[in-house]
């Protein structure tokens, strides 16, 4: 237990810092994957085939490979895709981009893709009848998506994305392979340096664990709230 | 884009892609034992046994697989009882830590997979099957099992895709799979878009087979309950 102590002795603050930074990177890439899903559950649910199959292809290719690529990828290619954009306007030193940044970017590209389907999902089990109503009553489009489409499409989408929530949560381990240091990469340099690797692992298990618990009971309650009505 | 690395790449990566592909069947056919196991474990009355099994599955789906793999490679070495066991033959080798590891995890959300498609047999099924005096055995066998494949398909595919990518992690444990391959190339040529082409293509055609081989079984069992 000695090992858990804070201050210099223990590895406790640490792992405190790094628990927080998990929550950090989980909830920022949550948000950059909602600005996905709201660019292309559009593009999914649209008429036009050339859209379409742009939505098809995002949600298709995120799903169907490894998140540890996708990471590589942003890890290897975003500074230098940074630094050729920087290049055009003549600035030609080299770009590091900060690790958290990359990390909640390239998680938020794949919760992205798992939200889009669940907003998809949501938005076709809506009534035809309730998007007919709205526009028949001739309520302005704030008050038509605002008020009528999204709490009943939050409804139906809440339980699909704490599911999304709990993928997320877990997927923010792999970015410690670009040197971020959360959960896993705090245990890794303490496992490292104290050479007792079962103890800081577990307790990054329970860690995790006590994330999840947590995060359900209150997504639970979020998910009771909005089905009221019902 | 480097065309002629993409070309050169494609033979290793489809070389790595072999032991990817040994890595989720070696998983998936021991996680399949594992889940039926504590499927029905979960389905027994005795509370005690009940909540071990539960436990077992929440603890597993609960974490990242990359922690249960530090776990499982870098901490149970560390037990010195566990080195003087033949467990250790097993335990020093990445290749059997990480079959070990998936196992364990695609066996805790298979048995989840199970136990929903056990619980919606309607219990109409199995009164008729007993009225008829046919052995609790092949009720088990003949109407049980079909039944609970026909309803867990989906669920399973979805697990199997899951699982491939999941196999990607061996790559943090030394072991050169696909990811490893692609991650290896990666950091000596700086060319990231082009080995994410190539190998994601890979995993996209993978993806595309098993997708479709669930969309034949589920044909083959689309029997009406």
């Amino acid at each position: 237990m000695e090992l858990l102590y804070f201050g210099d002795k223990g590895w406790g603050d640490e792992l405190f810092f790094a628990t927080l930074m998990t929550i950090a990177v989980s909830i920022t890439a949550m948000i950059i994957g909602f600005i996905f899903a709201a660019l292309f559950t559009p593009l999914k649910l649209s008429n036009n085939k050339f859209l379409n199959s742009i939505g098809n292809a995002y949600t298709t290719v995120i799903r169907g490979v490894p998140e540890l690529l996708v990471i590589y990828l942003f890890f290897f290619g975003g500074s230098g895709a940074i630094m050729f954009v920087a290049s055009i306007f003549g600035y030609n030193d080299y770009i590091e981009i900060n690790a958290f940044l990359t990390g909640s970017f390239s998680i938020g590209i794949i919760s992205g893709a798992y939200s889009t389907e669940v907003f998809r999902g949501a938005l076709q089990s809506i009534d035809k009848g309730q998007f007919e109503a709205a526009k028949v009553l001739g309520f302005n489009k704030y008050i038509y998506f605002f008020k009528i489409i999204l709490p009943q499409m939050l409804r139906l989408a809440i339980p699909n994305l704490s599911n999304v929530w709990q993928i997320t949560l877990k997927d923010t381990s792999l970015i410690s392979v670009t040197g971020l240091v959360e959960i896993m990469r705090q245990s890794y340099i303490a496992a490292g340096s104290t050479r007792d690797p079962l103890f800081f692992y577990s307790f990054a298990a329970v860690l995790y664990l006590m994330l999840t618990f947590l995060s359900m009971q209150l997504l639970n309650r979020l998910e009771t709230k909005y089905s009221k009505g019902y | 884009m480097d065309i002629e690395l993409m070309i050169s790449s494609f033979p290793k990566l489809l070389n790595a892609t072999l032991i990817t592909l040994k890595l989720l069947s070696a998983s998936l056919i021991l996680g399949l034992f594992i889940g039926l196991g504590f499927a029905i474990l979960r389905m027994n009355n005795n509370k005690l046994i009940n909540k071990f099994a539960y436990g077992y599955s929440y603890i597993f789906r609960g974490t990242p697989l990359l922690v249960q793999i530090f776990i499982i490679y870098f901490g149970l070495g560390q037990i010195e009882y566990l080195r003087t066991t033949f467990l250790w033959v097993v335990l020093k080798e990445p290749y059997w830590c990480a079959i070990i590891a998936f196992s364990l995890n695609t066996g805790a959300y298979t048995s989840e997979i199970l136990r929903s498609a056990f619980q919606t047999i309607k219990p109409g099924y199995l009164e008729a099957g007993r009225s008829l005096g046919i052995p609790s055995k092949i009720i088990f066998k003949k109407i049980q099992i079909p039944i609970a494949i026909k309803q867990s398909l989906p669920a399973y595919g979805n697990e199997i895709i899951l699982m491939l990518k999941g196999t990607s992690l061996a790559s943090t444990v030394t072991l050169m799979d696909l990811t490893g391959v692609a991650k290896y190339i990666i950091s000596t040529t700086f060319k990231p878009v082009e080995v994410f082409i190539v190998a994601g293509g890979i995993y996209l055609f993978m993806t595309f087979i098993i997708h479709n081989v669930i969309k034949y079984l589920e044909k083959k069992y689309g029997f009406q309950t």
